[in-house]
């Protein structure tokens, strides 16, 4: 395959529409390796520059730690003299997210680019992308073009990830590439991943949308990278919005309105009960608190919440916020490794507790005693599971006070046997896609 | 000036409650309602070394770790 490279580079976005540039409105989406060089012009490795650039650029993980890159980057490359593994993480195990998914669907090409940039500023032995079978075809598609190009310093390798919500845990990942189920332990002053992981190698885990970022900070600099977003807060990210059409997936300036981004206005804002941050493993916080949140793990932190891969949830009135939880902790019981024992019997216990919350009759659980529960399963897990599970019911516990206290007075609310809004298991496909600057 | 010391680490995969570690060194492990144990953080005192040793040993799963750390 020969492939016609434009004459000129194409300019750098100028807005804070970076991994959707070229993506947003209306048109086929082409996928192509031709249409990917057209719009961001070949890629140039320069293997001892990039992980300065990384630190400069002050680029984190984007998928769901917010952990800096560049730091990463270097333990993985300090970790032995063994050459390492990259893995490009699309797993994606969170149902409300489509974020991840979109960029493979619609962008492979930025992803591989910065699995290869990866592959090439670690010395790696072998790049692999690890995605689930929804995403399989593109990227199948996109591997082939850039072998058959020679795009690449090694022949990218393809690993389906299992459709569960905790295939994308960094330890579950290195656990699936060895062709086991579950979490490999992780547990501090032993040994971790970024030192020992795949095949005994020291192994690079990054979510796809991060390596998306190197791709165009490889190309763009990091003074370009910092010309979104706020010195504290560098560059854009990609946030799933549940709406009442579907899934959105927007582009947003770091350290912009958070609300502005999901383009919720007034309105919405006063049909809704709480809104869902970060996910099945995030925090409920209120409309009130919502609006004044930028875009920013700290100040979402401070809120008692995470943004983590950045899932946004508005709750409408119309649905019983304990009905919801009560089938999410139930679903997040059923998607634990099943490993841990404190993890294992505290989730049942905790979904137990929010069923009767939910569904009993009146009087039901006490507050006190599903806290108990929370303390109980944090950080005792080789994972971070029971810690995320933990903290939904805590936050819920918190919001929906006064919902709680109906339940407990007059049993279940009619809203209770409406349909659920919160995908508990599967996929929907995403229906629009926007950015917002 | 860096100091070292020895602390306690669970291997919750391998943990099955047993509970063997608590009889040993119920002054820094005690099981919780499920009879998994629940271990103070924190460096062990010399006076306790022997007794943690011990629970190290008497793991029937080989969960428990004495670890180095330097702080």
């Amino acid at each position: 395959m020969s492939l016609t490279i434009p004459h000129a580079a194409p300019a750098a976005p100028r807005t804070s529409t970076r991994l959707l540039h070229g993506l947003v409105g209306g048109g086929v989406p082409d996928p192509g390796l031709r249409n990917h060089l057209e719009r961001w012009g070949e890629l140039h490795h320069q293997p001892h520059r990039l992980i300065d650039q990384l630190e400069a650029s002050g680029l984190v993980g984007h998928g769901g730690a917010w952990f800096p890159v560049a730091a990463k980057w270097r333990a993985v490359a300090g970790a032995s003299r063994r050459r390492p593994v990259v893995v490009a993480n699309g797993a994606e195990g969170e149902p409300a997210s489509r974020k991840d998914a979109l960029l493979l669907a619609q962008a492979p090409h930025l992803v591989l680019d910065g699995l290869a940039l990866a592959a090439s500023a670690l010395g790696a032995q072998q790049a692999i992308v690890y995605v689930p079978a929804s995403s399989m075809p593109t990227v199948e598609v996109a591997v082939a073009e850039r072998r058959a190009s020679r795009l690449d310093p090694l022949a990218i390798e393809l690993a389906e990830s299992p459709e569960t919500f905790i295939a994308g845990q960094e330890s579950a990942v290195v656990s699936a590439l060895a062709g086991r189920r579950g979490a490999v332990p992780s547990f501090a002053g032993l040994t971790t991943i970024r030192e020992r992981g795949v095949g005994g190698r020291p192994t690079l885990v990054q979510n796809v949308e991060t390596l998306a970022h190197v791709a165009l900070l490889a190309r763009f600099g990091a003074d370009w990278f910092r010309g979104v977003g706020t010195p504290q807060n560098p560059g854009t990210m990609l946030l799933t919005v549940s709406r009442p059409g579907g899934p959105m997936v927007v582009e947003a300036a770091l350290g912009s309105s958070l609300r502005a981004a999901a383009g919720l206005g007034d309105d919405d804002l006063a049909h809704t009960s709480a809104v869902l941050l970060g996910g099945y493993g995030g925090a409920w916080v209120s409309p009130q608190v919502f609006a004044e949140l930028p875009v920013a793990e700290k100040a979402a932190r401070r809120a008692g919440a995470t943004l983590g891969a950045g899932v946004i949830v508005p709750l409408p009135l119309d649905v019983c916020p304990l009905a919801e939880m009560a089938d999410v902790v139930r679903y997040m019981e059923g998607q634990g490794a099943g490993q841990c024992g404190p993890c294992v019997h505290g989730l049942a216990e905790l979904a137990d507790n929010m069923d009767r919350l939910a569904f009993g009759g009146r009087g039901g659980p006490r507050v006190d005693s599903i806290l108990e529960i929370c303390t109980l399963v944090e950080g005792r897990g080789a994972c971070r599971h029971p810690d995320g599970v933990a903290r939904f019911v805590r936050s819920g516990l918190g919001v929906f006070a006064d919902e709680i206290a109906s339940h407990q007075r007059r049993g279940p609310c009619p809203r209770t046997r409406a349909a659920r809004l919160l995908p508990v298991t599967g996929r929907t496909e995403t229906r629009r896609l926007v950015s917002r600057a | 000036m860096s100091r070292r010391s020895l602390e306690l680490v669970l291997d919750p995969v391998a943990c099955d409650g047993r509970g063997v570690c608590a009889e040993m060194l119920p002054e820094r492990i005690e099981l919780d309602r499920w009879g998994f144990p629940v271990i103070d953080d924190g460096a062990i005192a010399p006076a306790l070394l022997e007794h943690a040793e011990r629970a190290v040993r008497s793991c029937p799963r080989q969960a428990l770790h004495l670890v180095e750390r330097t702080c």
